[in-house]
């Protein structure tokens, strides 16, 4: 079932420059945009004055709220429904105040220099530790109270109730976020960074007042989402608005520091956790509360609280969903939306509750072990934690851990695990192949190329669904005016676009057989195609949901229940003169459905081991205190781990595994389940190296030498 | 983009003779080109010193070891001379930055960066007060998040640290500078760097229409205006060893969040003579005088090293939020002490 281990079809492209990104097209007669943003993070903007910046040679013109035209109302998926040069509100800090327009980037850079913003300011809200509301419009994250929870937890032979805390953390994606927009009459052209090329022609249709189909998007290549390239944001819309209204292309690329208030992040969360549990380890109550930062007018659940209705047999589950509001942009899903953040809660509480037992915390996820759905008692689409327990447990040595060497030099080694899980969000995605009579074949998907592999994958499943060599196929995408292919988030394409090659594939094959008269097991496409004289043959393939949903998560609505599985075991050295914290080795095991290519798969995995790695030890966006504004818009003063950071020994294993139930293909998602479990299994290490519990994200010296040298 | 002009220099005399008001020196330009991108600088004539052949040798000349002003930080990094003789600034100098950027940095302009403080690094215009950006205009950081800030020597006007790797190096060798100006001068790199408090102290002897800047808390070095770096001079001293000592939360390509040089001499087992500075707890590499005079006949261990390092917990005045630098410093003392004399 575990597919072929090839190299990235795209890999020479990228490395030789040739791979197209959004900003590397160069139009003629293209203006350049920069940005002004708000200087404060809450009150109104008094005046703009933008004599001097008009003045700047090449500087062509100067838009404010006051001439920007008015746009129509938006909804999902604009990732905000407030869109900013509407008004004289400011909301947060960096929010576009006016646009400069000149011939060249420079000019723009020198004009946007010379805006003098004037603002009336008001003290910002930031985070401060309230009891949060109730949002009003929740996907998903929601409250559940199921069973006498406050009971089971005083019956409880033991108990674990404890807060944990994460930062906000932006994504940081290589590429920052760039858009060329060009109009022709009522058509636009987007040339965009962006995870979700679909997701924008009824965004436009909506702001411009255009037919959705009059929106084209080109976008191959992007450098990197993780979450942030996902919906619609406020600079794609402005771009597209500059370039109507000067009546010219507009290329705008936002700097990295715009990159901080002008597309999403993940929230600083805050969870209680309260855990009871018999004599033997069974747990009988478990209660989840969570408050996440949003911004003033607009909310994001940070759907915490996923993880406990999915990880875990337990009988009573309080689950609450609460925002604060802070004047900041508005938060985002970012890689591991949910689960990443519910695990580091939820996984140090086990590790705990273990400890209070004496009970190997492997035995304690073994013992609460869900044969079912927790909350609907559905059976799951597939689920093989156990083998991947096991497989996991293995390949670290996690039972013989106690005979190895707890010291090296002036590191004290620590060993610690998680369980990993992931919800599966489904999209549904279309796609098309085209047989030649040559014996090649090309895929057609308006899918992208964010970094994970997938135009490799795409010609690899269809390859092997044609019985041709790779090096046959060849593949188009990243353009609206191919099928649509839904979105790459949620750890959903390789599921869901996959799925759809493989039909379209599939069909193309029948095509040809019933045109040919010959069975399709014993086919020669090439050879039939000639013989009757066809040099094409197109199929189609679409992989659709239950009911003709445009989103699925877990299975709802359909028999099964569906999540993403696995185990995450490492081994830390502490330096407790120094407070570091250092990884020494990690093995990851999963169950997630059909693994198509081990190779891009591990890449996955790793990236996501390593992406929690540096939310677990430095990680962290923080909010000024008075000023509101992010304290750091750069990554020299926000840290994300570095190569040096990350050990050779990294193990990722695949419990060999086909779910029919999520896709045709057999394949869940897994880009996002790597970046769950490992931040608990951090800090269950560090404990375990040393004998602190760090409940507050990241695990910095600072926090540790606090305790290590009283 | 703000349009400047560039002279290159051949010659230091050339490239002192060129400043003028507006002017810039530039060498490998890692840190010149980031402070005009942000608004720190805006220089409308760039002096290239880079050219000046000659001047990134590294050579020994009696008891000391001489090293030019352009030698890169890997060229100083992976140098057999300097590894032997100061492998303190050896590895200060490898655990600097990136190996990209260290193939460009100069160890001349390295003690000339400015703070790593967030406030201050913000792009312009600038939402808060920052005393080193726009004088006068308050400390944000004197009352704001200041994690990373200093625990030593700081005044109300400022709490930045200097966040040079090699410099720390460079005070505990007892190192000093080269420079010229009108005429040339040693200036010892303990001296070098100033502290707020000295700085301050600097501000009111000087009084209005002297070269200083505008505040006080644009003081950051003895170095004059119109002066260049040309050199450093660091002394020998046969039968002694020293270590450098980084702390931070990842393993590489990150400034510190505290640092410690050490060198120690040993006879019989004794501490003869040590020399220990520490970096990013002040605007200037810290010498632990009174730790170097206690240790002296102190035996190479743990125990008598901490007492020892205790006089740090009295100077220490942690701000808000930055108490566990104290601790940290002390403990990164403690082990460069014990690197230096061969104990990891
Ligand atoms: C991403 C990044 C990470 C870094 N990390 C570290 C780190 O971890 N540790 C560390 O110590 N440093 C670090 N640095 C700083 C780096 O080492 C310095 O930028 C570099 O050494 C400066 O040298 P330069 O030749 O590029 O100076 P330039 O940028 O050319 O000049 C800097 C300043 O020095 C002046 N100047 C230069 N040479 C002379 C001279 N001979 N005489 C008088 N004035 C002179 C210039 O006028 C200017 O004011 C980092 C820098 C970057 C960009
Ligand atoms: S510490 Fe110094 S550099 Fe930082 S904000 Fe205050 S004055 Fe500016």
């Amino acid at each position: 079932m575990i597919g072929r281990s090839i190299t990235r079809l795209e890999g020479h492209a990228k490395v030789t420059g040739k791979a197209r990104y959004a900003a590397d097209n160069n139009l003629a007669r293209v203006l350049h945009a920069v940005l002004v943003g708000a200087p404060i993070a809450n009150g109104r903007v008094l005046s703009i004055d933008t004599e001097a910046a008009q003045r700047v040679r090449g500087v062509v013109r100067v838009l404010t709220h006051s001439d920007m035209p008015r746009f129509g109302a938006v909804s999902f998926p604009s990732a905000i429904l407030k869109l900013p040069m509407q008004d004289d509100v400011i909301r947060h800090e960096g929010t576009p105040v006016a646009i400069v327009l000149a011939e060249s980037l420079e000019s723009a850079e020198e004009g946007a220099g010379a805006v003098v913003v004037r603002a009336r300011s008001e003290s910002p809200l930031v985070p401060r530790d309230s009891a949060g509301e109730t949002p009003v419009r929740m996907g998903f994250g929601e409250d559940l109270n199921r069973g006498d929870v406050p009971g089971a937890l005083q019956r409880a032979a033991h108990r674990v109730e404890q807060r944990f805390i994460q930062p906000a953390r932006h994504h940081n994606p290589m590429e920052p976020s760039a858009t060329v927009a060009e109009w022709f009459g009522d058509t636009l052209f987007l040339y965009d960074s962006v995870q979700a090329g679909f997701n924008l022609p009824p965004v436009m249709a909506a702001v411009f007042g255009i037919d959705a189909k009059n929106v084209r998007v080109i976008a191959p290549h992007t450098g990197g989402g993780f979450g942030c390239k996902g919906w619609v944001w406020p600079h794609e819309i402005l771009a597209a608005a500059a370039a109507r209204v000067a009546g010219r292309p507009v290329k705008l690329v936002l700097t990295r520091a715009q990159m901080y208030a002008n597309v999403g992040y993940q929230p600083l969360v805050r969870q209680d956790i309260a855990l009871g549990c018999d004599a033997e380890g069974k747990l009988a109550a478990l209660r989840h509360d969570v408050v996440n930062t949003t911004s003033i007018v607009e909310t994001w659940t940070e759907a915490a609280t996923e993880i406990s209705r999915g990880l875990y047999a337990v009988p009573a589950l309080q689950l609450t969903q609460r925002v604060e509001r802070v004047h900041a942009n508005l938060p985002t899903a970012m890689r591991a939306p949910a689960e990443g953040p519910g695990s580091w809660a939820l996984e140090s509480a086990m590790d705990e509750l273990a400890l209070l037992l004496r009970m190997d915390p492997l035995d304690l996820r073994l013992a609460n072990y869900a044969q079912t759905d927790p909350v609907h008692g559905k059976p799951w689409s597939s689920n093989k934690l156990r083998e991947a327990y096991a497989e996991g447990a293995r390949l670290f040595g996690w039972r013989e851990r106690g005979q190895l060497p707890r010291h090296d030099g002036p590191w004290r080694i620590g060993f610690g695990m998680a369980a990993c899980t992931m919800t599966t969000f489904r999209h549904p995605a279309a796609a098309r192949v085209r047989l030649q009579d040559d014996g090649g074949a090309v895929v057609e998907a308006g899918t992208h190329d964010i970094g994970t592999g997938t135009t490799t994958i795409l010609p690899q499943i269809c390859a092997d669904t044609l019985g041709i060599d790779v090096a046959r196929v060849s593949i188009q995408h990243g353009d609206t005016t191919l099928p649509d292919a839904g979105p790459v988030y949620g750890s959903s394409a390789t599921m869901g676009v996959g799925s759809a090659v493989m039909l379209a594939a599939r069909d193309a094959l029948a095509k040809v057989a019933r045109l040919a008269r010959e069975p399709v097991e014993t086919l020669d496409f090439a050879a039939a195609m000639r013989r009757i004289g066809v040099a094409e043959i197109v199929g189609d393939g679409r992989f659709a949901l239950p009911g003709n949903a445009s989103f699925n998560a877990d299975g709802a609505g359909t028999p099964d229940a569906m999540r993403t599985w696995g185990a995450v075991f490492l081994e830390v050295g502490v330096d407790p003169d120094l407070g570091l914290v250092r990884l020494r080795r990690a093995v990851g095991s999963y169950s997630a459905g059909r693994i198509v290519n081990p190779l891009t798969a591990r890449s996955q995995i790793t990236g996501g081991i390593i992406w929690e790695w540096g939310k677990a030890t430095m990680e962290q966006s923080l909010q000024e205190p008075r000023h509101g504004r992010w304290l750091a818009k750069n990554l020299s003063n926000v840290a994300i781990p570095v190569n040096a950071d990350i050990p050779a020994a990294i193990t990722v294993h695949f419990v060999e595994e086909h779910d029919e139930h999520a896709s045709p293909l057999g394949a869940k998602g897994i880009g996002e389940l790597g970046a769950t479990g490992v931040a608990a299994a951090v800090a269950n290490a560090v404990f375990d190296a040393v004998g602190i519990r760090v409940r507050e994200l990241p695990i910095l010296p600072s926090k540790l030498i606090r305790d290590l040298s009283s | 983009m703000q349009n400047f002009s560039y002279v290159s220099a051949a010659r230091p005399e050339e490239a002192v003779k060129a400043l003028g008001r507006g002017c810039a020196f530039i060498a490998g330009g890692t840190e010149l080109l980031n402070w005009m991108r942000l608004g720190i600088a805006t220089p409308d004539t760039l002096i290239d010193i880079g050219g000046m052949e000659g001047h990134s040798r590294i050579e020994r000349t009696g008891d000391h070891l001489i090293i030019g002003a352009l030698a890169t930080l890997n060229e100083v990094g992976e140098h057999p001379l300097v590894r032997a003789h100061a492998t303190v600034l050896a590895d200060a100098c490898l655990k600097a930055a990136s190996p990209q950027i260290r193939n460009r940095a100069t160890l001349g302009g390295n003690v000339l960066q400015k703070t790593r403080c967030a406030y201050f690094r913000s792009e312009t215009p600038l939402p808060w007060g920052c005393n080193k950006r726009s004088p006068g205009s308050g400390c944000a950081a004197r009352d704001g998040l200041n994690e990373l800030h200093a625990v030593l020597g700081w005044a109300d006007h400022c709490v930045a640290t200097h966040p040079s790797d090699p410099a720390v190096a460079l005070a505990c060798l007892d190192a000093s500078a080269e420079v010229m100006g009108k005429r040339r001068r040693m200036l010892p790199m303990t001296d070098f760097h100033v502290s707020q408090v000295e700085a301050q102290a600097m501000f009111k002897a000087a009084g209005t229409g002297s070269l200083l800047p505008a505040h006080e808390a644009q003081i950051e070095t003895r170095l004059a205006r119109d002066e260049l770096i040309l050199a450093y001079h660091i002394p020998i001293h046969d039968g002694e060893r020293s270590a450098y000592l980084k702390v931070r939360e990842r393993e590489s390509y990150e400034y510190a969040l505290v640092s410690a040089a050490a060198t120690v001499a040993l006879d019989g087992g004794l501490i003869t003579r040590a020399r220990i500075a520490l970096g990013s707890v002040a605007q200037k590499p810290w010498r632990l005088v009174e730790t170097e005079a206690a240790l002296i006949g102190r035996r190479l261990v743990r125990e008598e090293i901490s007492a020892a390092l205790r006089t740090l917990f009295e100077q220490a005045r942690p701000l808000a939020h930055n108490e566990y630098k104290v601790q940290l410093a002390a403990n990164a003392a403690l082990r460069a002490v014990l690197a230096a004399g061969g104990v990891s």
